[in-house]
């Protein structure tokens, strides 16, 4: 499967990238040049110099550019992974009992996915961080709870063929109840697609993270993120560009190469996109 | 000759389609003894494989019903069972083996771990706690190796293994009958003989009672003790093996007999 991945035109280079914010995210307190949070009024704005340590230069109160941003892979990476995971489970639980069950269970189950999908994540998440007050486990538990549909969705479908198996009828024939029958049996099955869609929701959810905190409701301002860099750069874009820049970048290249990656996985592991 | 293990009576299947109700089997009785063999013949859509299915209530209800007759295992009426004791009846006591071994095996899941779930399932505890019966489960189901062949997954077993592995499977709780629907259709025809001798093999060993639904009357004249046509949900004839084959009363049993191609009755050179 991994080379069929590699094989995709762009698919190495976003593996590469993905790979070098895995590194800084593990690497951080090793890899960054100076304490992201520490000020330095003396040397503020100054711009990306080879000489004098600030490669990427350094912001409004004299941060350095390039260890906020290595600081800032760890928020981004953490909140991606962690509201693919939140959201993965919440949305194959219901997706397998929807299928497997039928009846009432799916047509409630799915009008609930529905009224899901009809409200944005993103207005839901303001009005929660509104009312809670902003911290990384709101962010990350709001997100998480909106993104459960289109796993619940992709599992649903799948379950609804995998349960007229011969499989599942051995199961039922040998004496197993449904809920065993749904781990595992159904589960197992289910996950390879759900992996999938879990690599394109690590990159949505990494932006709208970021979108948050740009608008300053998403993590506290003494952690560095890429959002929040973005909106400290914005006031300084016409003096100081390298401050808004260069987040900015990394969020969208991190992005990419994530769905890239995840394209390139679907492709893989569908047989009817082979070429 | 003991008791009757299972007694149908009058069985009727109704299945409930959206606008219109399908009677499968229209008022099927039979028995079956420990240690004997009943095969069920008849074509495709005649009710057997739904009458085979009832016995352990695998129809998925709704759309099944059951508005009459009797099915009673050792004593106990299986249609008002409730479904926990359904399960503690499925694959401990009463045992299924499905026509397709292709797709009758959990893709993801090694096949050691498939047969030891109905050991867990009835018998409590890890699945590694029972690897030495299902060794002897796959062994005694004529399988070389077993060791190495628990611990693969069916996409690295040939189709006859794969039965073997069903019938390992079936078996390994020691069920006192076993319905084998359609055992060897999907099977290659040297493949299928040995299949079934494993079948009447085993079933001799354990003084089994066994329902082999079929519509291959090869495969009856080898191994049914009595034999029951099927047509369109009703039974048309019923009786001992031999009675049935050589002189059938009823004119769809004749067809059925003419239909079977014979060797002998070829064209000589």
């Amino acid at each position: 499967m991994m080379h069929r991945v590699l094989k995709a035109r762009m698919a190495p280079l976003a593996l590469v990238v993905l790979a070098l914010v895995v590194l800084c995210a593990v690497l951080a307190p090793v890899l960054s040049p100076f304490d992201p949070n520490a000020q330095d009024l003396l040397t503020r704005l100054s711009p990306p110099q080879w000489t004098g340590g600030h490669l990427l230069g350094t912001d409004n109160l004299g941060r350095d550019v390039l260890s906020r941003l290595i600081y800032g892979a760890r928020i981004s990476l953490f909140v991606g992974l962690a509201v693919a995971l939140i959201s993965g489970t919440i949305g194959a639980l219901v997706g397998i009992v929807a299928g497997y069950r039928g009846g009432w269970a799916d047509r409630v189950l799915m009008r609930l996915a529905d009224v899901q999908l009809a409200f944005p994540a993103i207005l839901l998440a303001l009005a929660v961080v509104a009312f809670l007050g902003n911290g990384l486990w709101v962010v990350i538990i709001v997100l998480g709870v909106t993104n459960w549909v289109s796993y619940a969705r992709v599992a649903r479908s799948s379950v609804l063929s995998l349960r007229e198996r011969d499989y599942v009828l051995e199961a039922r024939a040998i004496g197993v109840g449904p809920a065993t029958i749904m781990r595992r049996h159904l589960l197992p099955n289910v996950l390879a697609s759900l992996i999938t869609i879990a690599a394109l929701n690590v990159a949505s959810a990494i932006v709208v993270e970021s979108a948050l905190s740009f608008l300053g409701l998403g993590v506290p301002a003494d952690i560095p993120t890429w959002g929040s860099m973005l909106a400290d750069g914005q006031l300084y874009l016409g003096t100081s560009w390298w401050i808004a820049v260069f987040p900015g970048l990394a969020l969208m290249l991190t992005a990419l190469s994530i769905n890239i990656t995840g394209d390139a996985i679907r492709d893989a592991v569908d047989p009817r996109t082979y070429r | 000759m003991g008791a009757p293990i299972l007694t149908v009576d009058d069985l009727r299947v109704d299945f409930e389609l959206p606008g219109r109700t399908v009677h499968a089997v229209r008022g099927v009785s039979f028995e079956v003894r420990a240690g004997r063999t009943l095969a069920i013949v008849g074509e495709s859509g005649s009710g057997k494989s739904a009458t085979a299915s009832s016995v352990l209530r695998l129809n998925p209800e709704p759309p099944a019903r059951y508005p009459s007759g009797l099915i009673s295992y050792q004593g106990r009426d299986v249609l008002r069972l409730s479904q926990k004791e359904l399960r503690s009846i499925r694959g401990d006591e009463i045992a299924m083996v499905f026509q397709d071994p292709m797709s009758s095996l959990n893709p993801v899941r090694r096949i050691g771990a498939q047969i030891a779930e109905v050991l867990c399932r009835h018998r409590g505890g890890r699945a590694a706690r029972y690897h030495a019966d299902v060794v002897a489960a796959l062994e005694a189901a004529g399988i070389d190796d077993p060791q190495r062949r628990a611990a693969q997954y069916p996409h690295e077993l040939s189709g006859g293994l794969r039965q073997r592995a069903m019938i390992a499977m079936a078996l390994v709780a020691g069920p006192r009958l076993l319905i084998a629907d359609e055992p060897t259709t999907a099977l290659d025809v040297t493949v299928q003989a040995q299949i079934l001798d494993v079948l009447a093999g085993l079933q001799q060993d354990r003084q089994m009672a066994l329902l082999l639904i079929t519509h291959d009357l090869g495969v009856v004249a080898n191994m049914a003790d009595d034999v029951l046509v099927m047509r369109a949900g009703e039974v048309v004839e019923h009786g001992d093996v031999l009675s049935i084959l050589t002189s059938p009363k009823h004119p769809y049993t004749r067809q059925l007999l003419a239909a079977t191609p014979r060797l002998r009755e070829e064209s000589p050179a």
